[in-house]
């Protein structure tokens, strides 16, 4: 008989510890896939946020490293520069890319460091139990924007992928959902050819994941994913925003 | 040479492969002599975007298994202190220069000693120890960046290098004898790969219950077993001395020269130079402490040491104070007079 599909290599088999519905499951995986299928397990080294993905050293089967919030991009400098021959990449949320480490997202993409970064889009803080991100929706009601969040209080949406478009050293942005079969399969795509583009040494690469974040947004499942298809996508348009 | 540079040569000579920094006077000959010394040697040099930004790149690249260091003065040093954190509790072999200037906020850039408590008792979060060395000449800025990287990696422990504006910027004869770089010790932790070998992480987060309670006391244990091996200071007549200076870095220089001039006068003065301000040599000063005798804490700041020199005297003698801060720098008359 034939195995055509079973857990990735690069995936631990410690259960995970996300929310039922949550879309970090399906995002793992597929980096857990691409990276078994460039054959790069053993020579990447990945980097933790903190925020819900910081238990990703439980989930990944290879190197590991925690960094402070919003430092990855730094501390994957700090390796990447050291061992130009590693793949290297960080998996972020809003909050942690979006946010406190504005500074580093941005003057590590300015640089052109030749390293991969998953960011992960749910609109709301959802470790700390769902307060407003920089991505959050207008009228998106928050445990910290409860009366939904007003452009003139809080401020727009922050949209990294247009705002980075602009720098001279990013090579590859796009944004993706995991919201349906289709759509993964993309998110797929785009992510291994995040991870190509740093084998081939062309640079500064980042896929933005629209996930669903049921629990911290107070609805069922399917009317989450619902709302990645329609509402989220409006405001945070998935398609290719930079390709050099 | 100048403090700065000889910092940066003897850095070099103990093989440190990156240097990560940002802008700060007076520390500005060390990014600036490290972007063309590292880069000639192959090396690895970057100025960061931020101090913050800085750290972490040393974070990452110790975490990668190379010696690594970075440099600041006082209000970056603040900036930094996040990362010491992590640095500390993910037991990461880092070398991170302080070359104090006045505080607090952006105060000037004249020499000061008022990162003493920020630099000893921990300075971020949580319960953690960096040793720190407190060089007092551009000889020691040369031996001390060369020590810094084997002491950090023996113990897998941050070390800070606690200097000044006027030993960074004062020019000295240097010696630089011939040095065997220290051998790195093997390092089983590192990140590099999980091939041939399972994978690894890296963490300061402890969620599983008392997981952090178990990390906390392995760290304690280091930091006693560090306490009693590492503790360095120098003495000068502890034998006839009834007034005993207890002084470091370039408040030491200036505490040595009164002690000079004094005892030419025929007082009986003495002086404690502690070398590492973490493992304090409370010992040495306990030890000088004896009836009838006085020890005199000289520092550039209003009294930090200070505390630690009465907590090591317990009572046993009478503690004074003398001190200037915000860029005032101690000198020699000054401090004669006083004795």
């Amino acid at each position: 008989m034939k195995k055509i599909y079973g857990r990735p290599e690069s995936l631990k088999s410690t259960p995970h510890l996300y929310c039922p519905g949550c879309g970090h499951g399906i995002i793992h995986r597929i980096v857990a896939e691409c990276i078994d299928e460039l054959g790069i397990r053993e020579k990447t080294i990945a980097i933790a946020p903190v925020g819900c993905a910081v238990f990703a050293y439980d989930y990944f089967n290879f190197d590991v490293t925690e960094a402070p919030h919003g430092r990855p991009p730094a501390v994957a400098t700090g390796i990447k520069r050291v061992l130009p021959d590693r793949i290297v990449f960080t998996y972020q949320g809003d909050g942690d890319l979006a946010a406190i480490g504005t500074a580093e997202t941005i003057h590590a993409a300015n640089r052109g460091e030749n390293i991969t970064v998953i960011f992960v889009n749910n609109a709301n803080y959802g470790m700390t139990g769902g307060q407003m991100a920089p991505t959050t929706l207008i009228g998106q009601k928050t445990t910290t924007s409860p009366f939904g969040r007003d452009p003139k209080r809080e401020g727009y949406p922050f949209k990294v992928c247009e705002f980075l478009s602009a720098l001279e050293g990013v090579a590859y942005l796009e944004r993706v959902a995991v919201s349906n079969p289709k759509n993964i399969i993309h998110a797929k795509k785009a992510i291994k050819k995040a991870f190509n583009n740093q084998i081939e040494g062309k640079g500064f690469s980042l896929v933005e994941v629209l996930s669903q974040c049921p629990v911290d947004w107070g609805m069922p499942v399917a009317e989450a994913i619902n709302w990645v298809n329609t509402t989220f996508m409006q405001t945070f348009p998935p398609g290719v925003y930079k390709d050099k | 040479m100048k403090g700065n540079i000889a910092l940066c040569e003897g850095a070099i000579a103990a093989g440190c492969k990156a240097y990560f920094g940002y802008p700060i006077t007076p520390q500005n000959e060390v990014p600036a002599h490290m972007s063309r010394r590292m880069v000639e040697l192959g090396r690895v040099f970057l100025q960061a975007e931020s101090e913050l930004a800085a750290i972490n790149m040393v974070l990452g690249a110790c975490a990668a298994g190379v010696r690594a260091m970075t440099s600041s003065s006082s209000p970056g040093i603040s900036l930094k202190q996040e990362g010491i954190s992590y640095i500390a509790g993910m037991e990461l072999p880092a070398v991170i220069v302080n070359v104090q200037r006045g505080g607090p906020g952006l105060g000037n850039i004249a020499g000061s000693q008022s990162d003493y408590f920020q630099s000893v008792k921990g300075g971020g979060h949580g319960d953690y120890r960096l040793i720190v060395l407190a060089p007092y000449s551009t000889q020691e800025m040369y031996d001390f960046a060369f020590q810094a990287f084997a002491l950090a990696e023996k113990y897998r422990n941050p070390v800070l290098i606690l200097s000044d504006g006027v030993i960074g910027q004062m020019m000295e004869p240097l010696e630089i004898a011939p040095s065997q770089m220290s051998a790195t010790v093997e390092k089983n932790w590192i990140l590099d790969g999980c091939k041939n070998r399972p994978p690894r992480m890296l963490r300061s987060l402890f969620m599983g219950d008392g997981d952090l309670e178990k990390h906390n006391l392995k760290l304690q244990k280091k930091y006693n077993t560090i306490s009693e091996n590492e503790v360095r200071c120098e003495t000068y007549h502890l034998d006839d001395a009834d007034t005993v200076l207890v002084a470091h870095g370039i408040a030491a220089r200036v505490a040595k020269a009164a002690m000079r001039s004094s005892r030419a006068t025929g007082k009986k003065v003495g002086l404690i130079r502690p070398i590492t301000l973490w493992p304090f040599p409370s010992r040495a000063i306990a030890d000088a402490a004896t009836p009838g005798r006085r020890l005199l804490v000289v520092e550039m700041n209003h009294g930090q040491m200070v505390e630690d020199v009465r907590l090591a005297v317990n009572g046993k003698c009478p503690v004074e104070f003398y001190g200037r801060a915000g860029g005032g720098v101690v000198n020699e008359e000054e401090l004669s007079s006083y004795l």
